[in-house]
């Protein structure tokens, strides 16, 4: 059908996950920190999409195992924003340096 | 016999008496220690007695069982032990008679008495110990009653330095003794004396390991006796009250160290080596002790030295295989010295001086204490007749016959020191004019000093080649292989012992009381060697010098070596550990992104790991 093959589907979420590690890892906005999260998220779930059609047992389980991630992560998301915005709340800041309480 | 244990619970409840009940008792404390003291003589007597007629008694029970290891304890009753009885105890009831009228003033006097109680009880429990570790347990204990007494007058800083310099010296040659008990222990395997004797005679110690044992115990004694080069602290111990001097450092404890070799005397005859250190040791100390008194001033200190003197002569007496004779100065020395020290008591409780220098002319105002004094001094001095002449010569005899002429002749000319050293101190004590107002002494203080001047008089003839050798005789009933060697003296070493005696009588006449001789006739030719006498040979300062100023330097440096080389180890582990420790706390910085960040490179590490080897681990 198409002549892409399985490395540039892996190759893209590979970039993908690799930029969301980045942002998660440098970013000090607490939110682009969160965006990158998805990013990896996403980056995964191409690779469920990509190996349930060219895996070596294809078969639709990939197909809705992504979709089962893509609603994990949508609940991740919400319940991310809402400790995010209750944070902000208290302590007036959404810089991840500024968050470091657990050390106490 | 069967009550014999009773002599030394006597003073022990004394002690317990007085101690509980001190601020009650107070000032009567002493006549309840006199009548302990005095019943305790009234026991010795009757063993003694007993002793005449029924022999040695032996009584022995455990006391510890350890696997195979048995202790004893007990009592023995030989002719050594009955003699050493009679004299501590008499002693020390008129020792204890004494101070009641000597420390009538003193407000601690109820704990001077406990004290003396304490001290009897230890010193009749010491010499009637049938095994050596018994006889070490009341060894150190007579040293904790000395160590307790010397500093009596504890509030003086010298009577403190001077506590603990008896106590500590004294220690010295204590660990020798123990060393000793430890040896004949392994060696022997029993610490009682008869098994110790046969162990020795049987040959199961050899002789080397005899010699070893014979010369730590005479350390043991060196130090408790005062010879050179322990004697340091005996006269530094008159700082304590002068009846203590009389009972503990004159007659009794001092002459433990005696009694200790001559109650180990078997094992010291198995071994020449051993018996020539201490024949060595006493002549030496004899010499050295007598030389010093010459030139002091301290009317105590010079009997001190006296004593040093004296004690040398009973070791040289036991070194030269002298058992009798040794014996025999023991016990006239204990009269006489106690006697001397009472009356020096006496002087000083009436004239509140101890400088002799600065006394002079008391013969007239204290006419007893004089008598008294000069009766003991005579007896010291060796005089004719008196104790000290049949006692001075039997150890002559004794250190003749051994063929040590050396010793010998050291021995004569201290006879000659000996009565010119006592009779510089008479005279310018007691003659001359007057110096300051003095009243006699109550009767409770001279009634003691005059039954010692009986003794110190007339003890002399229980040992004489003349009528008898009662005393030699007697000892020879000892149940423990002792050889004796009473020899008779040629006829010309008791006269010329008196000869000497009473020459050295004349020369202290003619420069102290006619002064035809001038005081300085001596000290002014030889300056350096009077220096040196003075300054007591600076034993004192080399000690000070050599173990005092040693001991700082090892221990400084000790000292450094712990703060500098081990506290810094120490440290520099702590170091290591803090530094490790801030180090981790920056990791844990709570930024979640550094946690992942490390989480994520720890996770390609394995990665890489795992790809670099083809797979998982195998």
């Amino acid at each position: 059908m198409s002549s892409i093959p399985l490395s540039a589907y892996l190759v893209t979420a590979l970039l993908l996950f690799c930029m969301g590690l980045y942002g998660a890892l440098t970013k000090r906005n607490a939110v682009i920190v969160l965006i990158s999260i998805e990013l990896m998220l996403n980056a995964v779930n191409i690779n469920l999409v990509a190996f349930a059609k060219y895996g070596v047992g294809a078969s639709i389980r990939g197909q809705v195992f992504s979709l089962f991630t893509i609603t994990v992560a949508a609940a991740e998301a919400a319940v991310g924003l809402a400790i995010l915005i209750a944070l902000y709340r208290n302590r007036g800041t959404v810089n991840v340096d500024e968050m470091n309480t657990l050390k106490k | 016999m069967g009550y014999v244990w009773l002599i030394p619970v006597l003073p022990l409840l004394s002690f317990l008496i007085i101690l509980f009940t001190r601020p009650v008792i107070y000032k009567k404390a002493g006549i309840v220690g006199t009548l302990f003291s005095g019943a305790a003589f009234v026991g010795s007597l009757i063993v003694l007695f007993s002793h005449f007629q029924e022999g040695n008694y032996l009584v022995e029970a455990n006391w510890l069982s350890i696997d195979a290891i048995t202790l004893t304890v007990g009592f023995e009753v030989n002719p050594l032990n009955a003699l050493m009885l009679v004299i501590v105890t008499l002693v020390s009831f008129l020792v204890h008679m004494y101070s009641i009228g000597y420390m009538e003033d003193d407000e601690r006097i109820a704990t001077f008495f406990a004290y003396l109680g304490l001290f009897t009880f230890s010193m009749t429990a010491l010499v009637m110990s049938p095994n050596l570790l018994q006889i070490y347990f009341f060894w150190e204990l007579v040293g904790v009653c000395s160590f307790l007494l010397v500093g009596f007058y504890f509030y003086k800083p010298e009577a403190k330095a001077a506590a603990k310099k008896a106590f500590i010296v004294t220690r010295i040659g204590d660990v020798g003794l123990l060393v000793a008990i430890f040896l004949l222990y392994w060696q022997a395997g029993t610490l009682e004396l008869d098994g110790i004797f046969s162990a020795a005679e049987s040959g199961a110690i050899t002789p080397t390991m005899i010699t070893i044992i014979a010369i730590l115990i005479f350390v043991g004694a060196v130090g408790k006796s005062g010879q050179f080069p322990l004697h340091t602290w005996l006269p530094d111990a008159m700082e304590g009250p002068t009846p203590v001097s009389a009972l503990i450092h004159a007659a009794t404890m001092v002459a433990a160290g005696v009694y200790l070799v001559a109650v180990m005397f078997p094992l010291f005859l198995a071994s020449e080596a051993a018996m020539t250190t201490v024949a060595i040791t006493g002549g030496v100390t004899a010499i050295f002790a007598a030389t010093i008194a010459l030139v002091q001033n301290d009317i105590k200190r010079i009997l001190a030295y006296s004593t040093i003197s004296q004690l040398g002569y009973m070791m040289l007496a036991l070194g030269t295989a002298g058992y009798t004779a040794a014996v025999f100065h023991l016990t006239t020395h204990a009269f006489f010295k106690a006697l001397l020290f009472l009356a020096a008591g006496s002087v000083i409780h009436a004239a509140h001086e101890q400088n002799i220098l600065k006394l002079g002319g008391l013969g007239k105002k204290l006419k007893g204490t004089a008598l008294l004094f000069l009766l003991g001094s005579l007896a010291l001095s060796g005089f004719p007749l008196f104790s000290g002449f049949f006692s001075k010569d039997e150890i002559l005899a004794s250190a003749f016959s051994d063929e040590r002429y050396i010793l010998f002749g050291l021995a004569l000319f201290t006879a000659f020191l000996t009565s010119f050293y006592m009779f510089r101190l008479y005279f310018l004590v007691f003659a001359g004019e007057g110096k300051g107002g003095a009243k006699e002494s109550p009767r409770t203080m001279l009634i003691p000093m005059a039954v010692l001047a009986v003794l110190a008089v007339f003890s002399g003839f229980i040992q004489t080649h003349w009528f008898g050798t009662f005393l030699g005789d007697w000892l020879e009933t000892t149940p423990y292989p002792v050889i004796f060697s009473s020899v008779e003296a040629p006829l010309w070493i008791p006269i010329l012992a008196s000869a000497l005696s009473i020459g050295g009588i004349a020369l202290a006449w003619l420069m102290y009381v006619k002064q035809s001789v001038p005081h300085n006739w001596l000290y002014g030719s030889i300056k350096e060697v009077h220096q040196v006498l003075d300054r007591k040979y600076y034993i004192d300062e080399i000690y000070q010098g050599v173990f005092v100023k040693g001991l700082f330097v090892f221990s400084y440096f000790w000292s450094y070596f712990d703060r500098f080389i081990v506290e810094g180890t120490a440290a520099a582990m702590r170091g290591v550990v803090t530094q490790l420790g801030k180090t981790g706390v920056k990791v844990q910085s709570g930024q979640v992104q550094t946690y992942g960040a490390v989480a994520f490179s720890g996770l390609v590490i394995v990665l890489l790991v795992i790809a670099a080897l083809g797979g998982y681990f195998q």
